[in-house]
C-alpha cells in the first residue's frame, strides 16, 4: 500500500470525493431519523396527532424507563432473545444438515421435492394450534415455531448453493480421485460460504418472525407478549416501546452476522 | 522409446432419454514416454471424452486403456488432468491450491512430495506469491499455478483439455510456451486436446486427427518441425504453414 502523500493530486481528489459521499450518506441517515423523531414529538406535543393512539418519542422513552424500573424489561427481552437465538441456531444447523443430505442423494432430493414445495408455501402459523397442543403453551412451542419458519428457507437456500458448485471444479477433484466426502468438505461447503452468510442474514429475519408470531399465539412474557398485551389494553406507548426495542435487537443481530461475514470472507 | 499408454479399441456411447449417441467408434493408439500428442477433430467429435476415459472418469462402452500395462478403472495419481479453466479455488492461497492433490491422496504429510511442490513453485517463479490468492494473479500465472498443481502428485502422464482456450490470444501464446517448457523440463508425457490446429502443430510430436461422430482415427501425423525451438518460434517455420494447410483441409473435408 502506498502512503497518502505518494498519491497523485488527481487520486487525492478522488479519495476526497469518495469520503464526502460517505459522509453525506451517513449524515442523511441521521437527519432522517432525528427529524422523524422530532416531528413525531412536536406533532404529539401540540396535539396535532393523538398521543394516546400514536404515542410519542418521550412517552416511548419513559415507558422503557418504567419497564427497567419495574425490573421486568430484561425478563421480556431475555425470553424473546432466547427463543429467537435458539430457533435461529437450531434451524440453521439442522437446515444445513438436511441440505447436505439432499445434495448427497439425488434420489432423496427428487423424492422430497414436492414435500419441500408444500412446506415452503404453507403459512406456518396455520400449524400454531397443533404446535401448542404438542408442545404446550410456552417457550418450547415458540422455539418450535421459529424453527419451522426458518428451517425450510435454510434447506432451500443451502441446497441451491450446494448444487450450484462449479462442475469444472468437481471434475478436477474427481480426476484427482477425490471421494464424495472430500468433494463435499474441500469444495462444496467452502464454495457455499457466501450463500451461507446470506442465508444467515435471511434467517435473522425469519427467526424473529417465528418468535414474535409464537408469542402472539401463546406466551406470558416476551416482547411479542408486551405488544399483544399493549394492544389489548390500549397502551399504545407499550406497543411502540416494544417495537422500538425489537428494531434495536433485530438490527444488532443483523450487524453481528455482517461482522461475521467480514471476518470469514476474505477473497473478495 | 518405451510405450507407457495403450489405448485399445475404445468405444463410447452416451445414453439420453431421446436415445443413444455413439460418440467414439473405435479408437486405438499408443503413447511413448516423453511424447507430446495432440488430438484434433471437428467439434463434438468426443475429443474430451477420450481424455475422460484415460483419466478414469468415465468407463468406455468397449475396449480398454492400459497405463504401464495396467488397466485404468478409476482416477490414479499417475495421471494429471488439466482443464479448460485453471479451476483454482479462490478461498485457498496459491500454495494451498498446489497442495490440493496431495490432500486428496492423503499425502499431506509426505515430506518428499511437499518438497517437490515447494521446488516447483520456486523454480517457476511462484514462490513469492505462495501466500497470495488466485484473484491477485494474472491469467497466465494462474495457468502456471494450475500446471504445478497438476504436477504435485508427480504424475507420469498429463492430460490437457484445451488448457489455453479461456485466455486471450496474447496470453495464450506465451502461456503455451511456458507450459510446454515446464512439461519438457519435468520430462512428462502429455496428451493435448484442442480445436486450434496451429496450437497442435506448434506443440505436438504427433497429431491424431479424428473423424466426426462416431469418431474413428482419420490420420496420425508425425510433426517434423524443429523441436529445439520454442512452440512460438515453430509457428514461424516454413513447415508450419504447410502442416497447417494440410490439417485444415483434412478437417474441413471431414466437416463437409
Amino acid at each position: 500500500m502506498k502512503k497518502p502523500n505518494e498519491f497523485t493530486r488527481e487520486h487525492v481528489l478522488y479519495l476526497r470525493k469518495q469520503q464526502s459521499a460517505t459522509i453525506f450518506v451517513n449524515a442523511m441517515r441521521i437527519i432522517i431519523l432525528v427529524s422523524f423523531l422530532l416531528l413525531w414529538e412536536l406533532l404529539a406535543k401540540f396535539n396535532i396527532i393523538d398521543s394516546f393512539l400514536m404515542s410519542s418519542p418521550s412517552r416511548v422513552l419513559s415507558t422503557i424507563k418504567n419497564l427497567i424500573i419495574a425490573d421486568n424489561l430484561w425478563l421480556h427481552v431475555g425470553t424473546t432473545l432466547y427463543e429467537t437465538l435458539a430457533g435461529f441456531f437450531i434451524a440453521t444447523f439442522l437446515g444445513s444438515l438436511i441440505a447436505v443430505a439432499l445434495w448427497w442423494s439425488e434420489n432423496l432430493r427428487k423424492i422430497l421435492e414436492p414435500y419441500l414445495i408444500v412446506l415452503n408455501s404453507l403459512p406456518k402459523i396455520a400449524l400454531g394450534p397443533i404446535i401448542i397442543v404438542w408442545f404446550g403453551s410456552g417457550v418450547k412451542s415458540i422455539i418450535f415455531m421459529a424453527i419451522i419458519i426458518t428451517i425450510i428457507v435454510t434447506v432451500i437456500t443451502m441446497q441451491n448453493a450446494f448444487l450450484a458448485t462449479d462442475e469444472g471444479k468437481i471434475m478436477l477433484l474427481k480426476s484427482m480421485g477425490a471421494s464424495k466426502i472430500q468433494i463435499l468438505i474441500k469444495l462444496v461447503i467452502p464454495s457455499s460460504l457466501k450463500s451461507f452468510i446470506s442465508c444467515l442474514k435471511i434467517n435473522v429475519g425469519m427467526a424473529w418472525i417465528g418468535s414474535i408470531m409464537g408469542e402472539y399465539l401463546t406466551s406470558r412474557q416476551g416482547i411479542g407478549y408486551l405488544i399483544v398485551y399493549g394492544g389489548q389494553v390500549f397502551k399504545l406507548d407499550l406497543v411502540m416501546a416494544s417495537t422500538v426495542i425489537l428494531c434495536i435487537l433485530a438490527g444488532a443481530m443483523y450487524a453481528l452476522v455482517a461482522l461475521l461475514e467480514k471476518f470469514l470472507i476474505k477473497d473478495k | 522409446m518405451n510405450t507407457i499408454l495403450n489405448i485399445e479399441k475404445i468405444s463410447l456411447s452416451y445414453h439420453t432419454k431421446q436415445g443413444e449417441i455413439k460418440a467414439l467408434n473405435s479408437i486405438s493408439f499408443d503413447v511413448s514416454d516423453g511424447e507430446f500428442i495432440a488430438i484434433v477433430g471437428p467439434s463434438g467429435c468426443g475429443k474430451t471424452s477420450i481424455l475422460s476415459i484415460i483419466a478414469g472418469l468415465i468407463k468406455p462402452s468397449g475396449g480398454k486403456v492400459l497405463l504401464f500395462g495396467n488397466e485404468i478403472e478409476k482416477p490414479t495419481e499417475s495421471i494429471g488432468y488439466m482443464l479448460q479453466k485453471d479451476q483454482l479455488f479462490p478461498w485457498r492461497t496459491i500454495e494451498k491450491n498446489t497442495l490440493l492433490p496431495l490432500e486428496i491422496h492423503g499425502l499431506k504429510k509426505d515430506e518428499d512430495k511437499r518438497k517437490n511442490v515447494e521446488l516447483l513453485l520456486k523454480k517457476y517463479g511462484l514462490w513469492e506469491f505462495r501466500k497470495s490468492y488466485p484473484n491477485q494473479l494474472s491469467g497466465g500465472m494462474r495457468q502456471r499455478v494450475a500446471l504445478i498443481r497438476t504436477l504435485a502428485s508427480s504424475p507420469k502422464l498429463l492430460l490437457l483439455d484445451e488448457p489455453f482456450s479461456a485466455l486471450d490470444y496474447q496470453t495464450r501464446l506465451s502461456v503455451c510456451d511456458d507450459v510446454y517448457d515446464i512439461i519438457k523440463r519435468e520430462k512428462k508425457t502429455a496428451i493435448l486436446v484442442t480445436h486450434d490446429i496451429s496450437e497442435a502443430i506448434a506443440l505436438a510430436d504427433r497429431i491424431i486427427v479424428l473423424t466426426k461422430r462416431p469418431s474413428n482415427i482419420l490420420n496420425i501425423h508425425y510433426i517434423d518441425t524443429d523441436k529445439s525451438v520454442s512452440p512460438l518460434k515453430r509457428r514461424e517455420s516454413k513447415d508450419f504453414s504447410s502442416w497447417f494447410e494440410r490439417l485444415w483441409r483434412e478437417l474441413n473435408y471431414e466437416k463437409a
